[in-house]
């Protein structure tokens, strides 16, 4: 199992929960909108690496209202900044999903530096009028399995969602929507577009083949805009593809990070 | 008692097959396919006909609202409405209740000077409605990001007063809004400001804010008293705990009604109607109504554990069961009187009643016939409800208070 202790930040009005596991080089694990659940994919990251993975603000237990201290998409990354120094991770493997996925992307273009490789699983952070990004605050939460991954009642998804009668399983994933749906809402694009260029790490891009809320078009736009980026698309998986095909996605991402 | 009468501004004519076709009425329901703008500027005057017949027929007031990309209701500025119906009733006792201009979707400063111009324009007869606004409003079509919506709105609320009240020029550093010369013009004629009221729809956290701020809280339901009871009676405790008197004129509310000359003439004029509104108008997809963030942590808790029964499908239920389950308060004008009476203001403790008397495709004549039985057979049986507790409408123009029953 995975330790976990709480770091403040922010002038300590933000307490972060990280959870850990491994030994080797840093790998910093930003998960997506609906919350953290360790799972079998961090665990054979941990075979390679020192898994650090932190909850979102406001999405720890006890801890909700923490969210209204940051305001917008800057605060939340300086935060991470912050939560790094305080980790004593000065640079490390960044891999993010999701929502998670655009807040890597915005801490690599932020402190190049930081991220020593950077993994990007099916990010969100530009928008195109023509593909738009599914607002899945949208979708009825009984729904929501169906439309994250392939296989609705896999593992997989009972494991990060819960089930669907279950009061605390909801509070969780709707507050955990809300809590990041802050720095997204209502059109994921924040400007990502103009700080890309900056980041310097290598890049790959990981893609469920089957994803129905964010358009592959998008993998590409990722792939493009990060120079010598490389996607890797993963069959049978949907908008979580390291969730439903962990032992897949976490040998690529180890050969990946190790090189 | 206070009896108002609100209009939604509705699309009259949807389709046969409205909610079938479309997956809302709200947001998303395709302008180009429903609506044409030539016969959409009839209901707008058919709107403001009705509320003026109303305002004649001796209501003591007119009430409009804030909706956008609706087609149940689209007064995206009521001011706009509103500003012509405190010009057209210059000169009587009949309240302009703005229900009102929405925070969020507002600069506050905005509203803040169109109030003011609505109460000299009226000569003090503005009630200045602050919603917090609706879900599908602020987060789904204006793009406000539902964590931030009630923020927002508070910060709006405290700037709105203080434009109103300063009597010096301030600064204003706010979260959302900076403003370095904060001086109002016009300032309302009403002293220290207009009456505020602020409509919610049953959470716990506006009752708090309505009572920390001592405002008559409004719940606009279209689910009748009886669903509302249980709301209400929390909204009085909540009343009762801060030591606040328990003045009926605290609490608004609005409920649909339907008068006939018989119970059978009611339902047999509006029954259409009623159904109309209940199944195309009350036509979206749930998450509209809750997108993640919008309600704070506790709120969410609290309904998780405890939810509060699901409201039945509208479009299972017909004009009986409308009826029957107090959605709708319809029948002959006792029997109207008698479950106002008894349901609404006796059993919410309610002194600013507000009734829709237009009800989704129901035609003008109809309305008018609708609203001039209320006004002539069931308001003057009503009017003196709460009198003999001798209580203070301090939300209420101070000028119009004491109207004459007689119509200006």
């Amino acid at each position: 199992m995975s330790e976990s202790r709480t770091i403040a930040v922010w002038q300590d009005r933000v307490r972060m929960r990280v959870h850990a596991k491994g030994s080797g080089p840093a790998l910093v694990y930003l998960h997506g909108p609906w919350g953290l659940v360790w799972d079998p994919f961090l665990d054979a990251l941990a075979r390679d690496f020192t898994v650090y993975a932190p909850e979102h603000p406001g999405t720890s237990p006890g801890v909700p209202d923490d969210i209204y201290h940051l305001d917008n998409l800057w605060d939340l990354v300086l935060c991470y900044d912050e939560l790094l120094d305080k980790l004593n991770v000065d640079q490390a493997a960044i891999v993010g999903h999701s929502f998670g996925g655009m807040v890597a992307c915005e801490i690599a273009a932020t402190a190049p530096r930081r991220a020593r490789h950077l993994v990007l699983i099916d990010p969100i952070g530009f928008w195109r009028e023509a593909e738009p990004v599914v607002n899945w605050a949208e979708v009825e939460l009984p729904h929501l399995a169906r439309r994250i991954f392939r296989d609705p009642d896999g593992e997989a998804a009972k494991r990060l969602l819960g089930t669907a009668d279950d009061p605390e399983a909801r509070v969780r994933i709707t507050w955990a929507m809300g809590a990041t749906g802050k720095f997204i809402w209502p059109i994921p694009d924040k400007g990502l577009k103009k700080r890309i260029h900056r980041v310097k790490a290598p890049t790959l891009v990981v893609w469920g083949k089957e994803d129905s809320f964010v358009p592959p078009v998008y993998a590409d736009e990722f792939t493009r805009r990060i120079a010598g980026a490389r996607l890797h698309t993963v069959e049978q998986a949907g908008h979580a593809p390291h969730l439903e095909q962990p032992d897949a996605v976490a040998r690529v991402v180890r050969e990946f990070a190790k090189a | 008692m206070k009896i108002s009468a609100f209009h939604l501004m509705p699309h009259r004519e949807l389709p046969e097959d409205f909610e079938k076709r479309y997956p809302s009425v709200w947001v998303t329901p395709p302008w180009h396919e429903l609506a044409d703008p030539a016969r959409v500027g009839q209901y707008y005057n058919w709107t403001l006909d009705e509320l003026l017949f109303a305002a004649r027929a001796g209501f003591d007031g007119v009430c409009t609202n804030e909706h956008h990309q609706n087609a149940y209701g689209f007064m995206p500025s009521p001011n706009i409405m509103g500003s012509v119906l405190a010009k057209a009733t210059n000169g009587s006792n009949v309240a302009i209740v703005q229900m009102g201009a929405t925070l969020p979707t507002n600069p506050p400063l905005r509203v803040a000077e169109e109030y003011g111009m609505l109460d000299c324009i009226s000569g003090g007869r503005l009630i200045a409605g602050l919603p917090l606004g609706s879900p599908m409003d602020v987060n789904f079509c204006y793009g406000i990001t539902p964590m931030e919506h009630r923020e927002r709105y508070r910060e709006s609320f405290a700037l709105v007063l203080k434009a109103w009240q300063s009597r010096e020029i301030f600064a204003w550093n706010g979260k959302y809004h900076q403003l370095a010369n904060v001086n109002l013009w016009p300032r309302p004629i009403q002293q220290p400001h207009p009456p505020v009221w602020v409509p919610g729809s049953g959470s716990i956290s506006t009752f708090d804010f309505a009572a920390d701020h001592n405002v008559c809280y409004c719940f606009l339901s279209y689910s009748g008293a009886r669903a509302a009871k249980s709301m209400m009676d929390k909204y009085w405790q909540v009343i009762e705990k801060r030591g606040l008197e328990a003045n009926p004129y605290r609490a608004g509310f609005l409920q649909l009604v339907v008068v006939g000359e018989t119970d059978q003439d009611a339902e047999r004029k509006f029954a259409r109607h009623v159904e109309y509104f209940y199944h195309k108008c009350m036509h979206w997809p749930a998450p509209y109504a809750a997108p993640p963030g919008n309600q704070d942590y506790r709120s969410l808790e609290a309904t998780a554990k405890n939810p509060v029964r699901r409201m039945e499908d509208p479009k299972t239920l017909r004009y009986k069961d409308f009826v029957e389950k107090g959605y709708v308060i319809a029948g002959s004008p006792a029997t109207v009187r008698d479950r106002l009476k008894e349901e609404v203001i006796d059993a919410l403790r309610v002194g600013n009643l507000m009734v829709l008397l237009q009800i989704g495709s129901m035609p003008h004549e109809l309305t008018l016939e609708n609203m001039d039985r209320f006004a002539k057979k069931v308001l003057p049986d009503l009017r003196g409800q709460w009198d003999d507790e001798g209580w203070v409408n301090h939300w209420w123009p101070e000028k119009l208070r004491n109207r004459a029953e007689v119509p200006a």
